[in-house]
């Protein structure tokens, strides 16, 4: 078991290693470098040196991606152009944002999105399901800058009860923080909860049709208790990885909805810094986001592993 | 002995079409189950056995409802119940033994919780007494080591062992009535015989009354006293098991007994024309009627009624049933084959062939080789001849299908040659192999609903071969279309219709026509007849037969199942854990002296007769791997003589019928011992 989980650590290391060679390959090979890019018109004489050495452009390449990548290593992702401030500086408040508005998100919607689920499943063709079937499809089906857009319409212009748009002081506290989230987080959990309970729907549908579900209600097994022993568990089972992929997704994917309400998260600051061509923000991201994305995938399939009987054992007599 | 204890009156079970219409998939049927009475209920796929069994737990399937009439458990209709009061008769008065344990028990919960379950539901015992209970049960259904079983996870037990455990837990309420829904189908020989003997020790200990539910009259006979057929939704004939067995006075039942392969019969079954009629396709007369040899006009207008014979105990649905009343001595006849026109010359050989499922190594892989001690299948000789049958018979595991798979070039050899007429090796790379060997061995596979693409016609599947191997098109390609559903006993309309508008029989006839379309030299038949109704399986066996003699194709063919493989073949090789134990003649093969597994395989035969009990004379543990050293079925064997077998690889010895077997023991010794 040690072995395995090691192994799966060994492998998700070698995933975030061959994607900082491609950033910094994709970077390399680009027309011009960072500093051209960077200062454009003014990409020549003195400016054009100084901006060379100060990122150590005269080095080979090679050398470079080594002293990069020792120093991610360690923590320090380099100076970022356009605020010619430390990346780690300009990366903090936003990695702290986004993980306010993913926890949020996750606290109320996945749990929204499983009961649900269970719900339609249960109740399947039956005026819940209908009901709840048809309000999930619905906000499955609006893209998010429409849903977004009215809510701001309809909630902060007509009604005025909260703030359009998310203007927070980066050393605003969490609960400062929260009532200016509450429309971005209605905005993503609409599509996301509709996604997850759609999917758990399904999978309950599924156990409930298998034999050990009938086998157990031939049993005697009250109808409740048959619910949470025999189909929960096992309907549940496959829902881990979807939860773990909408997790990273909320972690860097809301751009469209940060874009609308104007929240500095981390997914518009990869917007910002490609506009910005701040390439060594570009790179950060890239790293940091393919880190979140191969962690929280390793956690949900070790989770996988120690809940599935059939799996662990498996492992076992290997 | 008198006290029913559930009957069921007039019931009709049905679902409503699309277009509206009621159709009724049970209809107007009526039994009583006595106290301390073991009926059995058999019927084809379709015949609505199953829906009967689980109506009688008050369980209708999602889609299904009650028409009309009653269940009365104990005199209370189970169908009016609430699920309230369901869930104290079910598990505690009447109880399920389900088809496929494997499946029928929860994955995530430990063998242990799930019969703790049922204890705590049905019973008033406490933790203590229950933990105790729990291992009385395992020890009774005869499980190895009860006190760790409880720990165990389903799908860390074998088949054989699932399944008794589904038996502990149904036992746990101390019920009744026990359900079996075809409780030993899938199960390995040897296991399904195990299994059987258990259930018939707890009827008869625990005075329980049992309604087994099959479609094999094999495995019926073994454990009924008396025996319901059902037909279309019907009940045709009711009665005594043995008066069923040996003196069936139903031309269904008659017919079916007769296509039942037998062991001790030489030859074809004799094959029932037609299928069941789907449900709702029935308006007038005996629902039989379209392939009954004795119908008449009469029964095309009248649907019979169920009619009691006096002298025999039994009720039948027949209007013309005196005419088989003492014709019992035919039911031990068989279409005798054409002598074996095999010639001398052979096709195909298998020298020293090993396949392993081993996982290349690194370097291995390097090295295009595989470096496994110990592969699945090993030292495989096997000569065939020209127009023979050779059968591969075995239980799960014995490495048949992965000997064909490999002639077919679907599965790569570790060692050993596969040589195709005389003398040319064929590559076991499939893409090596040119496109006229490609041609000439053509593979049958077990379930024509997968291996045929429901997506296509039958004229484009059966086109596929004559484009690719002939380039044949336009008129001539129909032609050669229609002469092969011809030869398969397939009208020409055929043509149009896709696989799920046809029947079972009728779509496993598509997939030996297409085989036959590339005019192979050889046809591999992996259990072809396995996921077939009895009477349509004598049906396909008696149609390879009748191709074989006219064209004089050759067939290897794999089945578990002994008595097909009697019918059908000219050779055996009898194979365990991937090793041959025996091979010779098939005539020879099922008369001793024979291998102590051959011996195993044959006296675990259940056939269609209460008077021929199995013999069990090994245990039926599963072995994972075959053994590193010595011989094959060192692990099993009841005839074990000591260490030889443990370290030394048997020797070949030749017995004087021609059949090869491979043991320890001297085989004019091992003839005496089977006397």
């Amino acid at each position: 078991m040690l072995l395995l989980i090691l192994k799966r650590i060994g492998l998700g290391l070698i995933t975030l290693f061959i994607v900082s060679l491609i950033t910094f390959v994709g970077v390399e090979v680009l027309p011009g470098d960072a500093c051209t890019t960077y200062l454009e018109r003014e990409a020549y004489g003195a400016a054009l040196d100084a901006c060379i050495k100060r990122l150590g452009l005269d080095i080979p390449a090679y050398e470079r991606y080594l002293d990069w990548a020792s120093n991610v290593v360690r923590g320090d992702f380099g100076y970022s152009l356009s605020g010619e401030m430390p990346i780690n500086e300009v990366l903090g408040p936003r990695v702290k944002n986004s993980l306010v508005l993913a926890s949020v998100s996750i606290l109320i919607g996945i749990p929204l999105a499983i009961v649900l689920g269970i719900i339609t499943a249960l109740w399947r063709d039956k005026l819940p399901d209908i009901m709840i079937s048809t309000i999930t499809i619905f906000s499955m089906t609006i893209p998010e800058f429409i849903s977004a857009t009215l809510l701001i319409l309809i909630v902060a212009i007509w009604l005025g009860w909260l703030p359009g748009i998310v203007i927070i002081p980066s050393d605003a506290t969490f609960y400062e923080l929260l009532s200016n989230i509450i429309l971005p987080v209605v905005a993503i959990s609409m599509i996301m909860t509709a996604h997850m309970a759609r999917m758990v729907r399904s999978s309950v549908i599924q156990v409930m049709a298998s034999d050990y579900v009938q086998m157990a209600i031939l049993k005697g097994v009250p109808y409740w208790k048959m619910v949470f022993r025999h189909v929960l568990p096992n309907a549940l089972l496959p829902a881990i990885n979807v939860v773990a992929l909408t997790i990273a997704w909320l972690l860097g994917g809301v751009v469209v909805t940060e874009v609308v309400f104007n929240y500095p998260g981390l997914g518009r600051l990869v917007i910002e810094s490609i506009s910005n061509r701040d390439l060594p923000v570009v790179q950060a991201l890239a790293i940091i986001l393919a880190s979140i994305y191969v962690g929280i995938n390793l956690i949900a399939d070790l989770m996988t592993l120690m809940l599935n009987p059939r799996l662990k054992s498996l492992q076992i007599r290997k | 002995m008198n006290e029913i204890i559930e009957s069921v009156k007039n019931l009709s079970i049905g679902f409503n079409s699309q277009k509206g219409k009621q159709i009724s998939i049970l209809r107007n049927v009526s039994t009583n189950i006595k106290k301390g009475e073991t009926v059995g209920i058999v019927g084809e796929s379709g015949s609505g056995k199953s829906t009967l069994a689980l109506a009688m737990m008050g369980y209708i399937k999602q889609g299904l409802f009650p028409l009309k009439g009653k269940c009365l458990f104990k005199s209370e209709d189970l169908l009016k119940m609430s699920s309230r009061q369901l869930e104290k008769i079910r598990g505690r008065k009447i109880a399920m033994i389900p088809q496929n344990a494997g499946q029928a028990l929860t994955p995530n919960l430990k063998i242990g919780y799930q019969i703790d379950e049922a204890l705590k539901l049905h019973t008033d015992l406490n933790k203590k007494e229950r933990d105790k209970k729990i291992s009385e049960l395992l020890n009774k259904v005869r499980l190895p080591s009860p006190e760790t079983m409880a720990f165990r996870y389903p799908h860390e037990l074998s088949g054989g062992q699932q399944q008794r455990v589904a038996v502990a837990m149904a036992l746990a309420g101390k019920p009744d009535l026990l359900l079996l829904d075809e409780p030993t189908t899938g199960l390995d020989v040897t296991t399904q015989a195990h299994v059987l003997e258990l259930l018939r020790f707890i009827a008869k200990d625990t005075g329980t009354s049992m309604i087994y539910v099959s479609h094999d009259l094999g495995a019926i006979a073994q454990v009924s006293d008396r025996i319901v057929v059902m037909y279309a939704g019907e009940i045709v004939l009711e009665g005594p098991a043995r008066k069923i067995l040996k003196e069936p006075i139903h031309p269904y039942t008659y017919g079916l007994l007769k296509s039942i392969p037998k062991l001790s019969l030489a030859g074809l079954p004799a094959s029932m024309p037609g299928s069941q009629p789907q449900p709702g396709s029935i308006n007038e007369g005996c629902s039989f009627y379209d392939r009954c040899n004795l119908a008449t006009d009469h029964c095309k207008k009248n649907s019979p009624d169920l009619e009691y014979i006096k002298e025999l105990d039994t009720n039948v649905r027949c209007f013309n049933h005196k005419e088989l009343i003492n014709q019992n001595n035919n039911l031990q006849t068989s279409i005798t084959k054409k002598s074996n026109n095999s010639e001398a010359i052979e096709v195909l050989k298998l020298k020293d062939v090993s396949i392993s499922y081993a996982k290349q190594k690194f370097f291995d892989q390097l090295l295009n080789k595989i470096s496994d001690q110990n592969p699945t299948v090993k030292d495989i000789n096997i000569d065939i001849k020209k127009g023979e049958t050779i059968a591969l018979v075995g239980e799960s595991g014995s490495g048949k299908s992965t000997i064909l798979k490999s002639i077919a070039g679907l599965l790569k050899t570790k060692d050993g040659q596969i040589k195709f007429e005389k003398d040319r090796i064929l590559s076991s790379d499939l893409k090596k192999r040119n496109p006229n060997d490609l041609r000439a061995i053509q593979l049958i596979f077990q379930n024509p609903d997968e291996s045929l693409n429901p997506n296509h016609t039958v004229e484009q599947i059966l086109s596929q071969p004559l484009k690719l191997y002939f380039n044949l098109s336009g008129d001539e390609l129909k032609k050669n279309i229609i002469d092969l559903l011809k030869k398969v006993r397939l009208g020409e309309f055929y043509m149009s219709r896709y696989p799920r508008q046809l029947s079972g029989g009728e779509k496993q006839r598509v997939a030996v026509a297409r085989a036959f379309a590339a005019k192979p030299d050889i046809i591999l038949c992996d259990e072809v007849t396995s996921a077939l109704d009895v009477s349509v399986q004598a049906a396909v066996l008696n149609l390879l037969q009748q191709l074989k003699e006219d064209l004089g194709t050759t067939y290897v063919f794999v089945s578990h199942d002994l008595a097909v493989v009697r019918a059908i073949s000219d050779r055996v090789a009898v194979l365990y854990q991937g090793r041959l134990c025996e091979i010779g003649p098939s005539q020879n093969v099922y008369k001793f002296p024979s291998h102590p597994y051959t011996e195993v395989l044959l006296g675990a035969v259940l056939e269609p007769d209460p008077d021929i009990k199995p013999k069990l004379v090994a245990e039926d543990i599963v072995e994972e791997k075959p053994p590193e050293k010595g011989c094959s079925f060192q692990g099993r064997c009841p005839r074990k003589i000591g260490d030889i077998c443990n370290s030394e690889v048997p020797p070949w010895q030749i017995g004087e019928n021609g059949n090869a077997i491979r043991c320890h023991i001297n085989i004019d010794e091992l003839a005496s011992l089977q006397q």
